[in-house]
């Protein structure tokens, strides 16, 4: 009996830290209507910032919370500046950018932490006056554990109090329901989403800082937390304090009570749980309906089938990659393999995203199932290249079968948070199986058909299959089908009441579009001649969307010229050590300067142009 | 044979009866106003017509069917056509288009991956939009349309499946004085000959008079009043809601 005290009482603890930092996401969305990325790299900095401030000063008990408290309002500080400098260029900007431009954020700040810290995990100092353990029946629990239990409920009870018992508490809650009402009034809210942004950010910072004596603090935190706070906030509904701090509870105690069952079950009874609370309450337990969420463009484009002009361009283009291996060197061929199915995979996404109007942030999900599917049998069942390349787009359909059905009851950011989630839930999976997946180390032999084995041979295979997969894509979007999809995203209101099937259409384009992506995976596989679990990894996913967003949104176009330009970028700076940070800088530039993208903001040079012509 | 018939329809919000036992019916071609001022429950009442909400109490039946608990969708599939309050088509696609979509829907073509979908159903989507007068309008945008036209749109989009009802909430808000009768009298000129009935809210009382077969008055949830034109203008009570007291 004791035993499972205990182990509640770890779940408890757990929670707390989780839950600052899903109440810090919240409380920014609440009023600033973003969804903050980089939440999990406030969590990160905070534990290294507190175990730095510690590690300075002589030990002790008010050393060591003055620490954890410096900590959490350096992070804040930290999260004025990106306030500043980034978020408040974008407040108006459709969601897409401000999910890209905080990923943006996410990866300068990784590589500014390994510029300072180093690569090398750290441990934290244990807590002074809290390094032993308490006695229950037996069982030990540490009694810092015991602090964090009462943490949480503390920081509960001071948020509730802030917010109903201060002027400042009142005019964020205002401006939640309503911010143009409270500009309106004069309310100086430049000043109101700023310091929201602050607390936020402490919150999270807090989160990590009070960690530190927990886990090992490394580069890692910044997206293992995130996920985890993206599962919480979906499940306890945007937007509420309360809920964070029930679903980080609901979380913290079936991690702590999982682990002993079956510890990959852990993954799975998140899965189970996420999908009971979102079928019951498709805003989470405590989340309000009818969240606003960023600002679409105002004027979407409208599509045209190919002109005789465009047809020309693909033709040529087409024609000039099919020529390209008779004078091109090994170097240049592998270089444009990899474009191809980058660009395939960018298309699969732009299916959905551009045409349907789902963000997805796990797409990568399918690619990197699809790659697995594919590189699993191989491994385990010897299948040749052919059958595995079927295997590929099979997997991954199922996949977007699975992930879709719960995907498609939601919308906007909810919309990318789950399919975050998922991707990153299909990313544990193969990096803990160890015995099929080979986790880490991947899975390595994964080479093509003797026919298919040499360079030239392989790159005809991939300009095939990319150009046969890029084209049935595009006439898909012009299609009934794709019509029904964009006039979901035009106007879900209008659809329903012409009899559309909203989330049967979208359902059915995320097993399209995941098939697509599995392809473009599998290929992947054989062209590198081995997987690893990044290839379903965050920064994978949000390859494809800075690939499409680099072409722009609203141009078919754009995925092609997108991948292009990412993989070309990535060429250029990858032999710098800080290629994350410059690559990082380049995605916030972006979305801040160019939200059309390159493809977009041409053809509105070239419109301008023509017009004062 | 009535076309709909609702019987003690209630809606609550919370404590306050937004809509309470209202009942009518709706017959073959007639062409039905439901009036009253701000808050009375119009809105209310239409969205448990067409589907969007679910009332605690009472029946719909549509062509002698019940539609309790049907989805706007399953509701459209019945035959209603649909017109709202602030147009909502679909903006990155052209007027044709839009009619297309609705006629592609009708047919059941949605799941279609091969055809191009501008090519089908091209003429009908054109003739309809003949018959609302905006053909010259078909291939531009409606995301550059003025609102008129888009409201005309709206109509030739509601009239895509064939509908036996059509349900039209303020049909002319936002437009100008004088379209607002242009488009009223389309309207009833091209249902009379269709044989479609239409209920339909609406703010401006001269459409309301002009064009109602019959009008129903809805006040604090309740039906206070109903009948021909004439005898509603009359109605004390209905002066005395419009007007406020004083003048009953």
């Amino acid at each position: 009996m004791s035993f499972f005290v205990v182990q509640f009482l770890t779940g408890l603890a757990s929670a707390a830290s989780l839950f600052l930092v899903a109440c810090g996401l919240s409380i920014i969305f609440g009023v600033t209507r973003i969804v903050n990325f980089a939440h999990g790299s406030f969590y990160m900095l905070g534990a290294y910032l507190a175990a730095t401030i510690v590690a300075t000063l002589p030990v002790g008990i008010f050393s060591y919370w003055g620490s954890v408290l410096v900590a959490a309002l350096v992070v804040g500080l930290i999260g004025i500046v990106v306030e500043i400098v980034v978020l408040r260029r974008i407040y108006h900007a459709p969601e897409l950018f401000q999910l890209v431009a905080t990923f943006g954020v996410v990866l300068v700040v990784q590589d500014l932490t390994l510029a300072i810290w180093g690569p090398a995990d750290k441990l934290g100092p244990l807590a002074p006056g809290l390094d032993s353990a308490v006695n229950i029946g037996g069982q030990l629990l540490p009694e810092y554990d015991v602090a964090l239990i009462i943490l949480g409920p503390a920081v509960l009870g001071l948020l509730w109090l802030l917010f109903h018992r201060t002027r400042w508490g009142t005019l964020v809650r205002a401006a939640t329901q309503d911010r143009e009402m409270v500009g309106a009034l004069g309310v100086n809210q430049r000043r109101i989403f700023t310091s929201v942004f602050f607390l936020g950010a402490c919150l999270a910072g807090l989160g990590g800082a009070v960690q530190i004596p927990r886990e090992p603090i490394s580069l890692m935190m910044d997206l293992n937390v995130i996920a985890e706070v993206f599962v919480v906030v979906v499940i306890g509904g945007m937007g509420s304090i309360l809920g964070a701090f029930l679903a980080a509870v609901i979380i913290g105690e079936l991690n702590a009570f999982g682990i002993l069952i079956f510890p990959e079950i852990t993954l799975v009874l998140l899965f189970l749980v996420m999908a009971v609370v979102l079928v019951i309450r498709p805003r989470g337990l405590l989340g309000k309906p009818e969240l606003t969420v960023g600002a679409q463009p105002a004027q979407i484009a409208a599509i045209h089938l190919p002109g005789p002009a465009t047809k020309l361009a693909m033709g040529v283009l087409f024609a000039v990659l099919a020529l390209v291996p008779l004078f091109a060197g090994d170097f240049l061929l592998v270089l444009l393999i990899e474009v191809m199915l980058l660009a395939l995979f960018a298309a699969s996404l732009h299916f959905i995203m551009g045409n349907g109007g789902m963000v997805s942030f796990g797409h990568a999900a399918y690619f990197g199932i699809g790659a697995y599917g594919a590189a699993l049998a191989v491994v385990h069942s010897d299948s040749p290249m052919e059958l595995a390349l079927v295997l590929a787009p099979t997997a991954a359909g199922l996949a977007g079968l699975v992930f879709g059905w719960f995907c498609v009851r939601l919308s906007g950011v909810y919309f990318a948070m789950l399919s975050l989630a998922f991707a990153q839930i299909a990313w544990s999976v193969v990096f803990q199986w160890y015995e099929v997946t080979g986790g880490d180390d991947g899975l390595l032999g994964i080479w093509p058909s003797e026919w298919a084995s040499d360079r030239f041979a392989f790159y005809y295979l991939s300009l095939i299959i990319v150009a046969g997969g890029v084209l049935m894509l595009r006439r898909m979007i012009f299609s009934p089908f794709g019509y029904a999809l964009r006039a979901g995203r035009d106007s879900p209101l209008r659809s329903d009441a012409i009899g559309i099937n909203l989330r049967h259409q979208q359902w059915a384009s995320i097993v399209i579009a995941g098939a697509f992506a599995g392809l473009a995976g599998g290929l992947y596989a054989f062209s590198k001649g081995s997987v690893f679990p990044d290839a379903m990894s965050i920064p994978r996913s949000v390859d494809a969307l800075v690939m499409v967003l680099l072409g722009g949104v609203d141009t078919l176009a754009g995925p092609l010229v997108g991948a292009a330009a990412l993989i070309g970028l990535e060429d250029a700076i990858s032999r710098f050590d800080y290629w994350r940070l410059i690559l990082g800088l380049v995605i916030i530039l972006i979305c801040v300067t160019a939200p059309n993208g390159i493809v977009g903001s041409l053809k509105l040079a070239f419109a301008g142009r023509r017009e004062r012509e | 044979m009535s076309v709909l018939e609702v019987e003690r329809l209630v809606k609550k919000f919370g404590g306050v009866a937004a809509v309470r036992e209202v009942s009518f019916s709706l017959g073959e071609g007639e062409i039905l106003a439901l009036i009253g001022p701000n808050g009375a429950g119009k809105s209310t009442c239409f969205n448990m017509l067409n589907g969007q909400l679910r009332p605690d109490s009472g029946r719909i039946r549509l062509l002698g069917r019940d539609t309790v608990g049907l989805s706007p969708r399953q509701v459209w599939r019945r035959g209603v056509g649909r017109t709202f309050q602030i147009t909502a088509t679909f903006t990155s696609m052209s007027v044709r288009e839009n009619v297309q979509m609705a006629l592609l829907s009708h047919h059941r073509r949605l799941y279609a991956l091969v055809p191009l979908a501008a090519r089908q159903y091209r003429e009908e989507a054109e003739r309809i939009l003949d018959l609302v007068g905006i053909a010259d309008q078909a291939e531009r945008s409606c995301g550059v349309l003025a609102y008129g036209d888009l409201k005309k749109v709206e109509l030739a989009v509601a009239l895509a499946n064939e509908p036996r009802l059509l349900l039209m909430d303020e049909p002319t808000a936002g437009m100008a004085p004088r379209e607002r009768i242009e488009l009223m009298a389309l309207t009833a000129d091209i249902v009379r000959k269709q044989g479609i009935s239409v209920l339909f809210t609406e703010h401006d009382m001269d459409v309301v008079f002009t064009h109602a077969d019959r009008i129903m008055v809805l006040n604090r949830g309740e039906l206070v009043a109903e009948g021909a034109p004439q005898a509603v203008r009359e109605d004390p009570l209905v002066k005395q809601i419009y007007l406020g007291a004083g003048h009953a």
